[in-house]
């Protein structure tokens, strides 16, 4: 094993990994910083028929290189837009069922995909404000979801504090019993490796390892025990052709520092 | 408000073509003391941050405020008990910048409430306003924790499909504070760009205060009805702001001040209770007009602004 330190970023992996996860022709829903990034880059390399959606009210924006929104409700996110409309109304096309996927980062994680963006502690007391949702829940509650994050162990939890965005709630078939019919997580995406979720209990399994990330290392930064797929593979590393779009997209670093 | 009540008082207004233009202070005014108040735009887009900045000025206390999504606005709010309850899907000045240090400082010491709803339930609960029902359904929330927070929802089997719905309250706030690119004096307003919730809001609010970047003539309104978004028997007052987003950005016309918002976030990540002080004290407190607060926030900045915002036409 090379113990040459690699010539990118965790975020910079993590936008490379993810936007390979996405295919040409996708309708995405997409949250702001990596995930915008990511759908952007993957509509530069391979998927150039990516429609984006922001919940700011855009519907098939290309994001100018350099021009990064500071959120997904700025003129910035209409760059080449095929229609910008009203915030609630691109969340109901999302409702509808015009979405493959949606796109999102997380702050917290549990086994199950359950996302937490919202407090850190209890609730009437916390020891954290977090933002909130935004989109979030209704983006995890109607559709397929890939989450990008970074791999800590303070973010991998055996239980969220708090459920703002619904993955699979407790496993099994409590997310279609809670009433939400449509969507669930499809893939978890950090700088260590990707993650599906097993099909009947739905939880959280390593699909493939970053370059010279263990499965060991994985765990020990995971807060939870973690299925391994049998056909566990590696992934191929950013190319420099990827690495130079994104840093062309992201030229300050505001998404990739 | 009572829906009977709300029409009542729709009625009861004067709904004829006429000239509703007055000051920033006037309008101020208008707005007594705890009453809720639904404001426009979306982060850091639209905001009317003009009336805003002169409700604080006005000293105003306890508005129960709604926004889609919340940036610095809801800080400035919050630190100048303008407001200690906001209702929004997501609050703090903008991701670049990180958790904001002054609603986790509110929040967590229990000075203030952020009641969070997902952004869809936020957008639904003004349609409902602005359609006169009671409630809506929809498909988010259901299985979240989001939810449990919120006592005024409701989850029904649906009475045709048998399907799980969560049922959203409408929203009528007392008041929709909306800024616009353009509209006449009688408020016809026209929008450019993302419209956010602006409309549903307008529609639902009992009275509706509208601050524009320029005030036009009704004849040109008229050349192009199909781009007025608010309509004039829905509006209130019209106050005309320049650059009455700033340091927010407003389509087409404006970018964010992105040096003075990363000046501002730095200040705030330094000391938020003395940091924000600071600053209302500067830019809000100080200056004698909408005018001089612009002057403080500087030529070279505004037209930098004013140069990107419109190189979106550029293509």
């Amino acid at each position: 094993m090379t113990t040459d330190a690699p010539d990118y970023t965790a975020s910079e992996l993590i936008a490379v990994m993810s936007a390979r996860q996405l295919r040409d022709g996708q309708v995405v829903f997409a949250g702001v910083g990596i995930p915008l990034l990511a759908a952007t880059l993957a509509q530069r390399l391979h998927a150039p028929g990516l429609t984006i959606l922001f919940e700011g009210g855009v519907i098939g924006a290309f994001i100018e290189p350099g021009k990064l929104p500071p959120s997904t409700n700025e003129q910035r996110c209409t760059h080449r837009a095929n229609m910008v409309l009203g915030s609630t109304d691109v969340l109901l096309l999302l409702q509808r069922g015009y979405v493959d996927i949606g796109f999102m980062g997380g702050a917290q994680i549990d086994p199950y995909g359950n996302l937490n963006s919202s407090f850190i502690g209890d609730p009437q007391h916390p020891s954290t404000r977090l933002p909130g949702t935004g989109g979030g829940n209704d983006i995890a509650s109607l559709t397929e979801m890939i989450v990008a994050m970074k791999h800590e162990k303070r973010r991998f939890v055996e239980r969220v504090d708090f459920v703002t965005s619904p993955g699979f709630l407790s496993g099994g078939n409590s997310r279609r019993e809670a009433g939400l019919i449509a969507g669930g997580m499809h893939r978890v995406v950090t700088d260590l490796g990707i993650f599906g979720f097993e099909e009947s209990s739905k939880r959280m399994q390593l699909q493939a390892l970053h370059p010279s990330v263990t499965a060991d290392d994985v765990q020990s930064n995971t807060g939870f025990e973690l299925l391994i797929a049998a056909d566990l593979t590696v992934t191929a590393p950013p190319t420099e052709s990827e690495l130079a779009v994104l840093r062309h997209l992201d030229p300050d670093r505001l998404y990739t520092a | 408000m009572d829906y009977a009540e709300l029409c009542r008082r729709s009625r009861a207004r004067d709904r004829s073509l006429r000239d509703k233009v007055i000051s920033l202070d006037e309008a101020a005014a208008l707005v007594p003391d705890g009453v809720s108040v639904g404001i426009g735009g979306s982060t850091l887009s639209r905001t009317p941050m003009a009336l805003i900045w002169a409700l604080i000025r006005a000293g105003r206390k306890n508005l129960v405020c709604a926004r889609g999504i919340t940036s610095s606005e809801g800080e400035l709010l919050f630190a100048s008990g303008t407001s200690r309850h906001l209702m929004t899907s997501w609050f703090s000045q903008g991701i670049v910048w990180g958790v904001s240090r002054i609603m986790r400082r509110y929040i967590e010491t229990g000075r203030a409430r952020f009641e969070e709803w997902s952004h869809m339930a936020m957008g639904l609960r003004f349609r409902a306003g602005a359609m006169g029902v009671p409630f809506l359904p929809l498909r988010s929330m259901m299985g979240s924790d989001v939810i449990t927070q919120l006592p005024d929802t409701a989850q029904i089997d649906c009475p045709f499909t048998g399907q799980k719905l969560v049922l959203v309250p409408a929203l009528n706030p007392d008041f929709a504070l909306i800024h616009v690119q353009r509209c006449d004096a009688y408020g016809n307003a026209q929008i450019d760009g993302l419209p956010f919730m602006d409309v549903d809001l307008a529609i639902a609010a009992d009275r509706v205060i509208l601050t524009t970047e320029r005030i036009v003539s009704n004849d040109q309104i008229r050349r192009a009805p199909d781009q007025t978004k608010i309509p004039f028997i829905a509006v209130e007052a019209v106050v005309e702001a320049p650059f009455g987003s700033a340091p927010h950005e407003c389509y087409g016309l404006y970018e964010p001040l992105f040096a003075h918002l990363d000046a501002y976030a730095a200040q705030m990540r330094k000391d938020p209770e003395d940091g924000v002080r600071a600053y209302l004290a500067r830019y809000f407190y100080s200056p004698k007009s909408w005018t001089e607060y612009l002057d403080l926030l500087g030529l070279a900045e505004l037209i930098d602004a004013r140069r990107r915002g419109t190189s979106i036409y550029d293509d």
